[in-house]
Parts: C-alpha cells; sequence; structure tokens
C-alpha cells in the first residue's frame, strides 16, 4: 500500500482576482461619475459612497476589494434608477408645460419651474391672467415666464 | 544648455517588488531643482488671478470626467481611499477656489505647485534635498500605507503632505519635485506638469 506523506500545501495567488476586481471597481467609478455629469445641472444626486474607515493608502485585500466593488455598484444602480425617474418627471413636467402653453385657460395658475424640467436658471412658468383681476372675469389667461434668480439675501 | 528654461532632468524612482506586483504601471518621477522656495513674485499672482478667472463651477464638476483627474479617483479608489472625503489633489484644489473665490497664493513654490497643478491636472510634492536620499521609491509604510520613501523610509504617505522634517523649508537650496503617476495617465502629462513647475521656479530668477 502507498503510503502518502502529506497533503501537498496549496497557495492560492489572488493577484489576478484582485486585478479583475480592481478593474471593475475603476469601471463602476468612471460609470458612477459619467451619471454624476450627466445629471447637470440637476442637484440633489448623490454618488458618494457610504463613509467607512479608511486606513491610508494601502493594497486592499480581496474581501475589501469585493465590498468595495458590490457597494459602488449598488450606488450606480441606486443613481441610475433616480436619474430615470428625475427623467420620466421631467418628461411629464415638459408635456404639461405644453399643454399650458396651448390652453392656458384649463392650466389657471398651474406653475412649472425650470429646474423641474431639467433645465438650469431660476425661470418659473406660470398661468396668470391676462389684466390681472379683468383677464381672470373674462378669461383671458397667459403663460408668463418669470426670469433671473432672486438676489441672495 | 540653451534656452530660457532648463531642461528639467527627471528621474524614474524605484517602486517596491510586492508594490510592483500590484499596480505595475506605478510610477513615481522626480526632478531635482537648484533652488529654494522663496515669497511669491508678482507675475505668479497674475497667473493665479488669470488661472482663477479662467475656472468655473461647472469646470470642477467637468473635472470628474475629464481623463486625467478621473485617473486619479480611480487609483484613490483602488488603494482605499475614498474621494469623496479625500479629495484628490485637483479636486481639492477646485473646492477650495469656489470656495475662497481664487487660487491664493501662498509661496513660490506651492504657488508653482498649484499652476502646474490647475494646468495639468497631475499633483506634484517637494521634498528638501538636502534631507531625503536619492532616489526616492514608492514602498509600505510599517503600518501598511503606501507611502513615498527614500533609502531611510518613508517620507510622505502616497498622496499626503511631506512628514515633517523632510519638506522644504526657506532654508532649503536644493528641492526634489515628485510626482505619482497612476495608471491611466500619460507620461507626456507629467512631463508637462514638471515644466510647467519648473518654468514658474525658474522665470522666478
Amino acid at each position: 500500500m502507498a503510503v502518502v506523506a502529506g497533503t501537498p500545501r496549496v497557495r492560492v495567488d489572488e493577484r489576478g482576482a484582485r486585478r479583475n476586481l480592481r478593474e471593475q471597481v475603476a469601471r463602476l467609478e468612471r460609470e458612477l461619475q459619467h451619471t454624476l455629469v450627466s445629471a447637470f445641472p440637476r442637484t440633489g444626486m448623490d454618488v458618494s459612497l457610504t463613509p467607512a474607515y479608511s486606513a491610508g493608502p494601502r493594497v486592499l485585500s480581496l474581501g475589501e476589494l469585493e465590498d468595495l466593488r458590490d457597494r459602488l455598484s449598488s450606488k450606480l444602480a441606486q443613481a441610475r434608477a433616480q436619474l430615470a425617474e428625475r427623467a420620466d418627471q421631467e418628461e411629464r413636467n415638459r408635456r404639461l408645460l405644453e399643454r399650458m402653453l396651448l390652453e392656458p385657460g384649463k392650466h389657471r395658475f398651474v406653475r412649472i419651474a425650470n429646474a423641474d424640467l431639467g433645465e438650469g436658471g431660476c425661470g418659473v412658468w406660470h398661468v396668470r391672467p391676462r389684466l390681472g383681476l379683468i383677464g381672470m372675469l373674462c378669461g383671458w389667461w397667459q403663460v408668463k415666464l418669470s426670469s433671473g434668480c432672486p438676489l441672495a439675501a | 544648455m540653451e534656452g530660457d528654461l532648463d531642461e528639467p532632468l527627471l528621474a524614474e524612482g524605484w517602486v517596491a517588488d510586492q508594490v510592483r506586483d500590484e499596480f505595475p504601471e506605478l510610477r513615481l518621477r522626480t526632478m531635482a531643482v537648484e533652488r529654494g522656495s522663496g515669497k511669491t513674485p508678482p507675475e505668479v499672482r497674475d497667473r493665479l488671478r488669470m488661472l482663477s478667472d479662467r475656472f468655473r463651477g461647472a469646470q470642477a464638476i467637468a473635472l470628474r470626467r475629464s481623463p486625467i483627474p478621473s485617473a486619479y479617483r480611480v487609483f484613490f479608489r483602488q488603494v482605499g481611499l475614498d474621494p469623496d472625503t479625500t479629495r484628490t489633489p485637483v479636486e481639492e484644489a477646485a473646492v477650495r477656489r469656489l470656495v475662497k473665490g481664487a487660487f491664493e497664493a501662498t509661496n513660490l513654490l506651492d504657488d508653482a505647485l498649484l499652476i502646474a497643478l490647475v494646468e495639468t491636472g497631475i499633483p506634484l510634492w517637494a521634498v528638501d534635498a538636502g534631507r531625503a536620499r536619492e532616489p526616492l521609491g514608492i514602498g509600505t509604510a510599517p503600518d501598511g500605507r503606501l507611502a513615498v520613501c527614500d533609502a531611510d523610509g518613508p517620507l510622505a504617505t502616497l498622496f499626503g503632505p511631506v512628514f515633517e522634517g523632510y519638506g522644504v523649508t526657506w532654508d532649503t537650496t536644493r528641492m526634489l519635485i515628485y510626482t505619482v503617476q497612476v495608471p491611466g495617465v500619460p507620461g507626456i502629462f507629467v512631463d508637462e506638469a514638471m515644466w510647467t513647475c519648473l518654468g514658474v521656479l525658474q522665470d522666478a530668477g
């Protein structure tokens, strides 16, 4: 009967796996920043990860890289969903604005800010009666675009 | 050598084996400058003012999609730094510009480093050549952090400020300017950053 002297010790080289994970981290980080930049001028888009303890710059272990990859992936999905939801809402607002412009009388006193259309600036589209009270009584409605941002206090 | 600007002598730093195994494209480049710092001359102040005027909020956001700042941001992530907490040097400069309203002049060396950073996106640091033993390199500090080292040990944490005792002082007569070239950053940008920095230092007389 053959005798087995000992089980050979196997050292797993994790460098390839770490390199692969670092590439995934790089791709996710770029896509996350791309999402943030393409969201401009919309505000309130948060792409920062939940702060985690940092021991300074170092070679991350396989587990740390996996955790980072997962957190980035989750944040990217969240940011994309947030952006898509905002884009849908803006599309609905643009359609409403078109209807307001076509039939202002049917959208009395409706207000849509430029920010709600995904545009920059502080303008607000507002359906108002022409000539104030007289316009209200006579059914003369118009869409006014107020312009300019309020001065800082 | 002819011309107004002396040819910068860029030297290649070493990278410790265990670091090179993980980051084969990581490089440290150094340049020796035969002078110290000094007061900010008026022309450098003007140049900073001009850079401030050209830099706006939209650029600060678009920075994240620019190849060079983005490469540093990605590398920060890969070495366990959160670039939203520990900002990359160029993003830090951009935020300071927006908060303070201008790129502020401090002293000749820091102004030269700042100008090179803003114009190229490449961060540079400087040590007193009389206190560091050349060549410099990238290694690991005893606590496991990646660090810029000389033959005796760490001089600075990677991307961090230079440790006390190695920085440039008013007595410094020779400086070593160094940069960390991360994957995805072409060498020509590093050369450009060094040239820009050297140009500012030499123009100051």
